[in-house]
């Protein structure tokens, strides 16, 4: 080296995978141009630190995963100073020291120190057997926590904190993935992916929370487990925390360089100081700041280039990640939030696990999302990047690289006529393009018609488009469109989805949206309110009702009116109030300025114009005076209507009150497809008007006919007889047997009318009256989804335990008033 | 200088397919929404049909259900879709580090 004495000197911090990287691109243009020292305070040559997590499941070993080893340094003359981190930068004398105090001078500087791990601070994150996920040592720790198996909890369900707990399964720790946010990887993964993904790793023996927030890591002189804010307790001998990266500028802060949350750099690398670059994780770019290689390459290329050559100007990177999880392909690119002008593409093939999500704007892919099948990410990514127009192969882009770019078979229905005979069309039942074909020409006119007659696309639906194809092919115009389906999500109707969630199993609405193949990504507000409901009636006990899936109404337990305010109806049993009752009512249109207070045609009290804000407040006062929430918003038990009856009324038969209000007391809380409303009247005169109820007692002499399908809204609909019984007990249970049928087989916003209507009334008499052993099973299931149902919703909002949030603004903008004189 | 974004709260204390509202004393209110793919938009709180409260109604995909009559709105644009006709407006807004910013100018029209 003879230029010894002339050459800049180049110092480097930071001997990670920027660092290094920038110096290999600046040694390939340039070897002769800089004299290079590199300080790192890892006391180890460069490695690439993404393999750590192979690392640690033991698919690698250190050796294998060093990308520049002791001979690189000395072939290139570089000095490596390791296991020494730069403590100061003094940019007047253009020197750097480190923490052993060694003094170099520099030319250029190039500031490489990537990111700390952020660690969140709860009780005991100090604590022994507490790591990070960031550098080699980390993994020793981890490793030398794992010889002893024991149970590991990870805190943080992003990307590195799966790959540690599948690290550490491998090991044989037992683990625990806690995470704060509803979807794992939520920053890469949609909800529908999401689950998809934590179903995988439940599968594979990892327990994993989400909306799990950290309160303590509890232990005496070392770790012993985690305690959740929800008062949870996980034990742990070892506690990774994967919650994040903080780019680590503090450094260059202390240097004065100028910082926002990385160290600002320009299109070349450098910083606010001519003579100082940064680069790699650290940096912030266009207000950017990146946690994966790929853009920390094209940053090094950009550096090197100003360095050496011509300046060539970075100008920001569009990303992609991969899970390194051996098993699970998870992929995503780009912008798959979706947005203006934004149109979703979503192929769902259960029986392979398949969900790809393209995200198309302007004939031009901006994101996409895929699990179970990433063969095609990098096709996705390159269109992308290219901003290719995909009109041509927008009908065909879903299925992949080689169905789109087939030329003539681009159109789907001319790539299904290509297909042969023998192709298997349905999966799931074994149907042949052959088989579909010839029942169509056996008169099969309908997709419905195909499912009947050859079970195609009758169990999870992923080849309907398929079949569909095949019908317009064979049949032209003269395809019969099939019954109405839920909504323009799905292709499924109400009851082929209600009767799938049973037989399948399925426990979430994401569940459901991927097993029968959702168009989009997470429903509708038609589909999503009955999908939360079917689930809610399925799994009693067992379902986290989705809140969000609920209408406004249901959302706030009380009735949105036109002006935004509220109107809140206590349950008055049976019509009957007190003294008490009325007082606190009173108290509260009077405390609330409430500017009415009516009398309803259900025989209640409602009290109107209360604000969202109030509501807590008003059921707290309700609450004291014993009154609960009357539902009167709700698709669910609303009134029951009674009569004076026998206690009182010159002709009454039977105590109509007191089985009303029995009823009302049994039956309220229950969700139901729609409303349902119940009468007791004592005598035929029929005073509470039992007869267009959706269930009504008219009590006789002899006992009680029960009267079930009535409606007095907007089609009149007037009773059927159901049965006449001889006692109150049994007039219950009678009641809770077709309530639960009711629940059970009538489609989302169908009332007993119309469902009654559809289904036949002698259907209900043979399930109910015919078959006792059917009626006890129907009541039995009803009385079990009972004890889940009866909290008073009121209560729990207004001691404030849960969502109370909703009634309070996100926060209040309060404009000052200018001032005179002051500047503004 | 005053700056020109308001800082109205933490992302995560907008819920999923969900939304809060930011009234503007002496003016409008302001609806924040979230949407399941985690995107965040602000429009004014006010359907573009009869007035209802947007941020009261169902999230999905990046639209929202108005909760007194059903029209769709889009978050995006703020534009009525289907056969419907109308548009709120919308809000600058931002995120950062966790925190959503709004337009400070934008909010402070409505106050007006
Ligand atoms: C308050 C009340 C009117 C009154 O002041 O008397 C009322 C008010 C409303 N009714 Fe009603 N109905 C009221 C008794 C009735 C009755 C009479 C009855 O229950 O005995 C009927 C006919 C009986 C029936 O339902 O079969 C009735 C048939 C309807 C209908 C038509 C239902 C149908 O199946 O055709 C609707 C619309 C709907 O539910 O989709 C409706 C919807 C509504 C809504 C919820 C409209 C809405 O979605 O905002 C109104 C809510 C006002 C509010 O904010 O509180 N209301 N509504 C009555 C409340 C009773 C209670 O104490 O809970
Ligand atoms: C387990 C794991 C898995 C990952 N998987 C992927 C993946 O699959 N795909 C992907 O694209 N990305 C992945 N990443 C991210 C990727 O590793 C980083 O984006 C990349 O390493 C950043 O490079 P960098 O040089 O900026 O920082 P680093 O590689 O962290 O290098 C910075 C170096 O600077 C040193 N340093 C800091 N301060 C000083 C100082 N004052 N003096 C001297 N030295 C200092 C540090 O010790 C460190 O060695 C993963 C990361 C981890 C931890
Ligand atoms: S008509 Fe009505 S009030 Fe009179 S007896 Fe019969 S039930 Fe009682
Ligand atoms: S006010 Fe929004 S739909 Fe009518």
């Amino acid at each position: 080296m003879t230029h010894h004495i002339q050459r800049e000197h180049l110092v480097v911090i930071g001997n990670g995978m920027a660092g290094c990287r920038a110096v290999e691109e600046i040694l390939a243009r340039d070897p002769n141009r800089y004299r290079v020292t590199i300080f790192g305070a890892e006391p180890r040559v460069n490695y690439n630190r993404i393999m750590l997590s192979p690392l640690l499941a033991g698919e690698k070993s250190f050796d294998e995963i060093v990308i520049n080893d002791a001979a690189w340094y000395a072939d290139n003359g570089i000095e490596l100073v390791s296991g020494d981190a730069v403590t100061a930068i003094d940019r007047a004398a253009r020197t750097v020291t480190a923490r052993s105090g060694k003094v170099v001078g520099y030319d250029r500087l190039l500031i490489a120190t990537g990111s700390d791990p952020f660690i969140i601070p709860v009780p005991g994150a100090s604590l022994p057997g507490v790591v990070s996920f960031r550098d080699l040592d980390d993994v020793d720790a981890m490793l030398r926590a794992a010889e002893g198996g024991g149970d590991a909890v990870v805190i943080g369900g992003g990307l590195l904190g799966l790959e540690a707990a599948h690290g550490l399964s491998l090991r044989g720790m037992k683990v625990t993935v806690l995470h704060i946010m509803p979807t794992l990887m939520e920053r890469q993964l949609d909800e529908a992916a999401g689950w998809l993904l934590k179903t995988a790793l439940e599968e594979r023996g990892q327990a994993v929370l989400i909306g799990a927030d950290t309160a303590e890591i509890m232990g005496d002189g070392k770790v012993e487990g985690v305690r959740l804010k929800d008062g949870r307790e996980i034990p742990a001998s070892l506690v990774v925390m994967a919650v994040g990266i903080r780019p680590n500028v503090a450094l260059a802060r202390e240097a004065g360089v100028a910082v926002n949350r990385g160290i600002v750099v320009d299109d070349n690398m450098v910083t606010s100081d001519p003579a100082i670059l940064a680069v790699g994780e650290c940096a912030e770019h266009r207000g950017m700041v990146y946690g994966l290689v790929a853009p920390i390459w094209e940053m090094c290329r950009a550096l090197a280039d100003a360095l050496t050559t011509l300046p060539s100007g970075y100008a920001g990177s569009v990303t992609s990640t991969k899970l390194k999880v051996a098993g699970l392909d998870v992929f995503s690119a780009g912008d798959f939030s979706g947005g203006e002008a934004c149109e979703d593409i979503v192929l769902r093939d259960a029986s392979r696990g398949v969900y790809k999500r393209v995200v198309v704007k302007e004939n031009r892919v901006v994101g996409a999302v895929l699990y179970g099948d990433t063969a095609d990410g990098g096709w996705y990514f390159d269109l992308l990047k290219r901003g290719e127009d995909v009109a041509p192969i927008r009908d065909a882009l879903i299925f992949g690289q080689a169905f789109a770019s087939g030329g003539g078979q681009a159109d789907p229905k001319a790539a299904v006529a290509a297909l042969s005979d023998d192709a298997e069309i349905c999966g799931c039942n074994g149907v042949s393009k052959g088989q579909v074909v010839s029942c169509i020409a056996k008169g099969a006119r309908s997709l419905d018609a195909v499912r009947a007659s050859c079970k195609a696309s009758a169990s999870c639906g992923s080849c309907t488009g398929l079949v569909e194809n095949l019908l317009a092919l064979t049949l032209g115009d003269d395809v019969q469109s099939g019954p109405k389906t839920m909504c323009s999500c799905t292709s499924f109707g109400h009851d082929d989805v209600r009767r799938e969630i049973v037989a399948q199993d399925m426990r979430s609405i994401p569940e459901v949206m991927q097993k029968l193949h959702w168009g989009t990504p997470d429903g509708c507000s038609s589909c999503r309110p009955a999908l939360n409901y079917y689930l809610l009636c399925a799994l009693p006990g067992e379902y986290a009702d989705d809140q969000q899936s609920r209408f406004v109404n249901e959302r706030m337990h009380a009735n949105i009116q036109k002006d935004g305010t509220y109107s809140v109806v206590p349950r008055m049993w049976g019509g009957i109030t007190t003294p008490q009752e009325l007082r606190a009512i009173a108290d509260v249109v009077e405390k609330y300025d409430a500017p009415m207070v009516k009398v309803t045609g259900g025989q209640r009290l409602d009290i109107f114009g209360i604000r969202k804000e109030d509501l807590p407040a008003v059921w707290a006062d309700l609450n004291a005076a014993g009154m609960v929430s009357g539902h009167a918003y709700g698709k669910a038990l609303r009134t029951v209507k009674t009569c004076v009856g026998s206690e009182w009324c010159r002709f009454g038969t039977q105590d109509s009150t007191g089985l009303g209000v029995k009823l009302e007391r049994g039956f309220w809380g229950s969700w139901m497809p729609h409303k349902f409303k119940m009468a007791v009247s004592g005598c035929p005169r029929n005073c509470a008007e039992a007869t267009i109820k959706d269930f009504g007692v008219v009590c006789v002499d002899s006992g009680y006919e029960l009267h079930v399908g009535g409606n007095g809204g907007i089609h009149v609909r007037v009773t059927d007889l159901l049965v006449k019984v001889a006692t109150e007990a049994e007039a219950i249970h009678y009641a809770a047997a077709f309530v639960q049928l009711y629940r059970e087989e009538a489609r989302y916003l169908e009332r007993t009318a119309p469902w009654i209507e559809r289904v036949g009334l002698q259907h209900v008499k043979d399930r109910i009256v015919a078959d006792e052993a059917d009626r006890d099973e129907l009541a039995a299931r009803f009385w079990f989804s009972q004890q889940f149902m009866q909290d008073d919703p009121w209560a729990e909002r207004a001691a404030g335990r849960q969502r109370d949030y909703l009634h309070r603004p996100l926060a209040e903008v309060r404009p000052l008033k200018q001032l005179e004189g002051a500047e503004a | 200088m005053m700056s020109e974004w308001l800082d109205v709260g933490a992302v995560a204390d907008v819920p999923l397919r969900g939304a809060r509202a930011v009234p503007i004393a002496g003016g409008e209110e302001i609806a924040v929404f979230r949407t399941g793919a985690g995107r965040v938009y602000a429009l004014v709180n006010r359907c573009p049909h009869k007035a209802g409260p947007l941020s009261q109604g169902i999230v999905h995909g990046d639209s929202v259900a108005c909760p007194l009559h059903n029209w769709v709105i889009s978050l995006a644009s703020g534009e009525a879709l289907g056969q419907d006709k109308g548009c709120t407006p919308t809000i600058p807004v931002e995120v950062r580090s966790g925190r959503i910013l709004i337009c400070r100018d934008a909010a402070l029209k409505l106050a007006a």
